[in-house]
């Protein structure tokens, strides 16, 4: 192993996010500094409008800070261009999104390769690592399949092996369940909180409580601040709930 | 990514909508085949001026005796008779480069069995065999007996000789020129129309003694030597506009006019009413060419507009792919190769269209075409600059999307 790096994984520093329309001044993001180790999960909750959606978008690498301060991995993000956003994205950040955004009429495996491809990985790597992450999801049967041939649940393991395939810093799911029914809700959760038992950092946006239960962390939004920012030392199994549910049945 | 992938990419993409991508093409498609019919057409019009300027002759310099002015009215040019064939072959010993041809012209009435047919008369030397550039279709030559010794001997045209003779062997039938009875001795090759329209194998070829003498009469005979025109050729590689100006001064000198003096002949350099009729077949067929590429430019909005619609439609993916880590030049790539594979496929499928529509015309109206395939290369190059340049809009429209923006589109 590696020793720990001297710095967290994510550091902000009086980070904000400021839109202009007309005359209006909106504040989506108010001064946060928050600090997120490798190996936690966290979960950013509020509701909408809070900013946990522009807090998401700066710490994903898909948008440039106002003014603050964001070091990813000790890396500032603030001064990157905006091809330089998209190898941090490729390389440091897997997303998962609501609605997964897989491509269509495209099979599962090329899904997942797509971030390799602008990686630049040659093309029977890119397979090999694909069909690797899709056993890891347990979707190695269904490489071939195309979303449409495929369940809810299904469809955002494809996503998480997309997230994955980069071996990426940490893993940023936005509303990953939010699609889903209770069910293969508890089973992507139970997905992310092996990945985060395995090392992988996870950072959740949701507004369930349901979902941020399985978290260690959670940063709570409100009017572009962090209002609360709380540990939760005895996060719930999410697999445990899932076998005592199958006991049940 | 790769080209290959790129490709990949984009025809996936153009799958999905079939009908939309082939109606997009339909108008890259019809600006191809435009641009080819025309330029095959076109071309085929230069090729046919070309061919008619070759069947004058080349390098030729035409000279009609000058003008008489009888008791103050001005007659037209070849009125007068001032030109003689001493002068035509002074032309060809004192200008080394040239070789001059003297000829009487007059029409005639012509009989064989019971057919009968007006044409034109030409009295000749061998040289303006050889000026004209006439070839034989059957029998042969005058030789210099028949000119020296006036015998009634004749070549005939294609447009005689089927009028005459219908089916029948001409050579070595007697036809009668004004009542005169000539042996024809050969049948020229055919030259079709002039730049002019009238048909240049409808005349009669004989010796120039034999027709000052028999056949053309009285006003010929008044001046004993006198010629209507002298055809001079000028030799391959030298300049028309100097033998021009040689044959002219020479002329004026031996017909002791002082300077100052109008010329009492005319000189045509016919290389210049040759240039002057390529130039317009040739601004016929750009113009023809430039009309049809419109239509291609009208294709090319085509695929903008079309390519703006699925940049708009694929918002959504273009976000999805700038968070997995395209880049801009990824994006970029990505759409102009869409639109270059639009333009290129209907490119292909216009040339295949062009080709045969080409050749149909070709075949059904008789029209000479040319197709000559730098033109289908240049057609096929249009086509694909059409697709980078009315492409690049909206590729890079799609590259510059924000990526936040992108993913929330709905």
């Amino acid at each position: 192993m590696e020793p720990p790096a001297p710095f967290p994984l994510i550091h902000t520093r009086d980070l904000a996010k400021v839109y202009r329309l007309g005359d209006n001044v909106i504040k989506a993001l108010d001064g946060v500094s928050v600090d997120i180790a490798r190996g936690e999960m966290t979960a950013v909750m509020g509701p909408s409008g809070s900013g946990k959606s522009t807090f998401m978008n700066l710490i994903g690498c898909l948008d440039l800070p106002s003014s603050g301060e964001y070091r990813l991995d000790g890396r500032d993000v603030a001064a990157l261009t905006r091809d330089e956003l998209a190898t941090m994205r490729n390389r440091g950040i897997g997303f998962v999104f609501q609605n997964f955004n897989l491509l269509a009429r495209t099979a599962a495996v090329e899904n997942v390769e797509l971030p390799l491809v602008y990686a630049g990985v040659p093309a029977r790597e890119r397979h090999t690592r694909a069909m690797e992450m899709l056993a890891k999801v347990g979707l190695g049967d269904r490489a071939d399949h195309h979303p449409a041939q495929l369940s809810g649940g299904q469809q955002q393991r494809v996503a998480i092996a997309r997230a994955l395939v980069t071996q990426p810093l940490l893993i940023l799911a936005d509303e990953p369940t939010g699609a889903l029914d209770s069910r293969t809700s508890l089973e992507i959760m139970a997905l992310l909180q092996e990945l985060n038992r395995g090392g992988m950092t996870v950072v959740l946006v949701t507004h369930e409580p349901e979902v941020a239960r399985f978290a260690g962390r959670i940063l709570r939004f409100r009017d572009g601040r962090v209002v609360q920012d709380e540990s939760n030392h005895r996060p719930e199994d999410a697999a445990a709930i899932l076998a005592a549910e199958r006991k049940a049945a | 990514m790769t080209l290959f992938g790129l490709l990949r990419v984009a025809m996936r993409a153009l799958a999905v909508s079939k009908l939309r991508s082939a109606l997009t093409m339909l108008g890259i498609i019809i600006g191809v085949a435009a641009v080819i019919v025309m330029i095959a057409v076109g071309a085929g019009a230069q090729a046919r001026v070309e061919e008619q300027i070759r069947s004058l002759g080349s390098n030729l310099l035409l000279i009609l005796s000058g003008a008489t002015t009888s008791g103050g009215v001005r007659m037209g040019f070849g009125s007068g008779q001032t030109l003689s064939e001493d002068d035509a072959a002074a032309i060809s010993r004192e200008i080394p480069e040239t070789l001059a041809a003297p000829a009487l012209r007059g029409t005639a009435q012509v009989i064989w069995g019971n057919q009968n047919w007006s044409t034109v008369i030409f009295g000749i030397t061998p040289e303006y065999v050889e000026v004209r550039q006439w070839e034989l279709a059957a029998g042969h030559m005058f030789d210099p007996t028949d000119i020296a010794g006036a015998t009634k001997v004749c070549l005939i045209g294609q447009t005689v000789a089927r009028q005459l003779f219908g089916g029948v062997d001409p050579v070595g039938q007697v036809i009668r020129v004004r009542r005169v009875p000539f042996t024809v001795i050969g049948v020229l090759e055919g030259k079709g129309q002039s730049m002019m329209g009238s048909d240049q194998d409808d005349l009669i070829l004989m010796p120039i003694t034999t027709a000052r003498n028999r056949v053309l009469g009285a006003s010929a005979r008044a001046k004993q030597r006198s010629v209507g025109t002298i055809w001079v050729k000028v030799q391959e590689g030298h300049d028309m506009k100097a033998a021009e100006e040689q044959v002219r001064a020479l002329l004026r000198q031996r017909h002791r006019l002082q300077p100052g003096a109008d010329d009492d002949f005319s000189l045509r350099n016919l290389e210049e009413v040759a240039a002057t009729q390529e130039a317009s077949s040739r601004v016929l067929a750009l113009l023809l060419a430039a009309v049809a590429s419109v239509s291609l430019v009208v294709g090319g909005i085509g695929i903008m507009n079309i390519m703006l619609v699925s940049v708009t439609e694929r918002t959504r993916e273009i976000g999805l792919r700038m968070a997995v880590g395209a880049r801009t030049r990824d994006i970029l790539g990505q759409f102009l190769v869409e639109a270059v594979t639009l333009s290129l496929i209907g490119g292909l499928v216009g040339v295949l269209i062009g080709v045969g529509t080409a050749m149909g015309i070709a075949e059904l109206a008789g029209w000479r075409i040319v197709l000559a395939p730098e033109s289908v290369m240049l057609a096929v190059a249009f086509a694909f600059a059409i697709g980078v340049f009315f492409g690049f809009y909206p590729a890079r429209k799609a590259a510059r999307l924000n990526p936040v923006e992108a993913l929330r589109f709905e």
